[in-house]
């Protein structure tokens, strides 16, 4: 059950810096990326390719999260300079990324069993797998936030806020929204990239699939932990990533255990989703008919 | 400060819904100018000022502002030398974000975002300052996400923030007339008050006759995309509505069935 628990857990946190990429397009952009589908994927390519040509993992990390920043800016350049809609762009360097992601493994998986990792010199000095995971995975995911917090409050933090909220003013103040945007898909696209290069470390493999329906299992993670958490400040928000990461993992884990079939999973997760997405509507559908009732009541 | 020389802007070129909405228009600002514009709907006022402005490109003419050519000079380009107010009182402002950090992006408009702190404590103390002289309490609500605030305070922040880094020309497009009119009212006052104290050169447009003969040392009244009444200095001191209506009667303007009559 520990076993199980751990698992859940360290995955949740390699998946949260995941989940923070998507906040930074979904929530501060206010655009729905579909490129991250094809980034994690990317990321894990790029790291364990250059892991089995015996890179430094920390290097092969890093240059997943450049990557992945480079496929942020093929679909920021294709939203504001080509002019195509942005969830579109998304699907475009998502579907080229996996013909790329295959062209970079050469096969559809890529194995790194037994080969050097950013967990193996905690493994090696005795942690659990698991344990490794989560100390890595964790003081990873701090950093990204302590630098998002900083970042997002810089003037060009604030411009990147500004734009997804209301573009003709940002204008007016003389802000180039074109280039707002790529910057916040570059830098969401580099932080799944992150993601996916230390997901497969965990799991000592990549795969060309491993992203598909990542975006649903961001949104569910951030909703989650928009739920848990809620109210202000910026880095109260951030935190509540990791654990609407972290929360959504253990909520896999027990509906597995509950007996689901894994195939299932997916379906489990779209529906969550939706039904998260649906309920500000729901609330209020449910407070002007409880009136009407009320109203009838009388 | 403003020059602007034969503008044409046509809508859905070659299609039926085919619209000339600006026909070779020229207008000169000098500084200091108060220029109020009026006319019917679809008279070209607004496209006037969005044309200006850069919100679209236009098919023809010059634009100056402050002797620098910006006509193909992108929106955010031409920010550097321009204050706005919309008609909408949302457009103006990010809603998400509180009041400091609004008047802050202000504060920096057509300058470089660099990774310096989007506000430091300096501008918090000199915006808490304007804020009070607002006289809507706003000076202790800094942190207050800007979406909570009302209409008419959200306009009176998207002024203070349009003239808060003094522009070359002030563009006001109907910025009152979302608004009740006692806080239409309000916030007029106050921007007579900011473009006084500012020296600014404005260009305002507005549908109210009675602000647009009250106001400004300049008055130009517009129809079918062309100005058909300039009226400037003592005339314009003198004028009365029903003069305005016999001298627009007389260029060849209709007026009837127009929201512009009945304000």
């Amino acid at each position: 059950m520990t076993q199980i628990l751990l698992g859940a857990i360290s995955l949740g946190i390699l998946w949260s810096i995941m989940t923070i990429g998507v906040y930074i397009t979904y929530r501060i952009l206010d655009i729905a990326d579909l490129s991250v589908e094809g980034t994690l994927p990317l990321g894990a390519a790029v790291a364990c390719s250059m892991i089995v040509k015996g890179a430094n993992p920390y290097l092969a990390s890093f240059c997943a999260l450049l990557v992945g920043c480079l496929a942020g800016l093929c679909t920021g350049v294709l939203h504001t300079k080509l002019k195509i809609p942005a969830l579109l762009s998304g699907i475009l360097t998502m579907i080229a990324l996996y013909s790329i992601n295959l062209r970079i493994m050469g096969a559809p998986n890529l194995s790194i069993l037994r080969m050097n990792t950013v967990f193996r010199p905690l493994t090696r000095a005795g942690m659990t797998g698991s344990v490794a995971i989560i100390v890595v995975g964790g003081i990873c995911a701090l950093v990204v936030i302590t630098l998002l917090y900083w970042f997002f409050g810089t003037e060009l933090g604030s411009a990147i806020r500004a734009t997804g909220n209301n573009q003709k003013m940002v204008r007016a103040q003389g802000i180039n929204t074109d280039t707002m945007k790529i910057l916040g898909l570059v830098i969401s696209n580099g932080l799944v990239g992150l993601s996916g290069a230390m997901i497969a470390q965990s799991q000592n493999f990549a795969d060309v699939q491993m992203g598909t329906g990542s975006i649903v299992i961001g949104l569910a993670s951030l909703i989650i932990g928009e739920v848990l958490v809620g109210g202000k400040g910026f880095y109260r928000r951030l935190v509540a990533l990791i654990l609407g990461a972290v929360v959504y993992r253990l909520i896999i884990a027990l509906v597995l255990e509950l007996g689901m079939n894994p195939n299932d999973l997916k379906l489990f997760t779209a529906i969550t989703v939706a039904l998260a997405l649906w309920l500000p509507q729901g609330k209020e559908l449910l407070r002007t008919f409880k009136k009407s009732l009320a109203k009838e009541g009388k | 400060m403003l020059q602007v020389e034969n503008l044409t802007k046509v809508f859905n070129r070659g299609t039926v819904n085919e619209k000339t909405a600006l026909s070779a228009v020229s207008l000169r600002l000098d500084p200091g100018d108060f220029i109020t514009v009026i006319g019917g709907n679809g008279a070209g006022k607004s496209t006037l000022l969005n044309s200006v402005a850069g919100v679209f490109p236009v098919d023809g003419g010059r634009i100056l502002l402050d002797g620098h050519d910006v006509t193909r000079l992108s929106e955010h380009r031409r920010a550097q030398y321009l204050g706005r107010v919309f008609q909408d009182p949302m457009m103006g402002t990010a809603a998400d974000m509180n009041i400091e950090e609004n008047l802050a992006l202000a504060y920096r408009r057509g300058q470089h975002r660099t990774l310096k702190w989007g506000v430091t404590g300096a501008e918090r103390a000199k915006y808490k300052e304007l804020l009070r002289e607002l006289d809507l309490g706003l000076e202790n609500r800094m942190t207050d996400k800007v979406g909570l605030l009302s209409g008419g305070q959200r306009q009176a922040l998207t002024l203070l923030m349009a003239t808060l880094k003094a522009p070359k020309l002030l563009l006001l497009d109907e910025h009152t007339a979302a608004l009740d009119p006692k806080t239409a009212a309000k916030v007029l006052s106050l921007t007579q008050k900011l473009i006084e104290e500012n020296h600014l050169t404005t260009l305002m447009v507005t549908h109210n006759m009675h602000d647009a003969i009250r106001l400004g040392n300049r008055l130009i009244m517009m129809n079918e995309g062309k100005i058909a009444v300039e009226i400037s200095g003592a005339q314009k001191q003198s004028l009365h509505r029903a003069d305005l209506i016999a001298l627009f009667e007389k260029s060849g303007g209709a007026l009837e069935n127009d929201r512009m009559l009945l304000s």
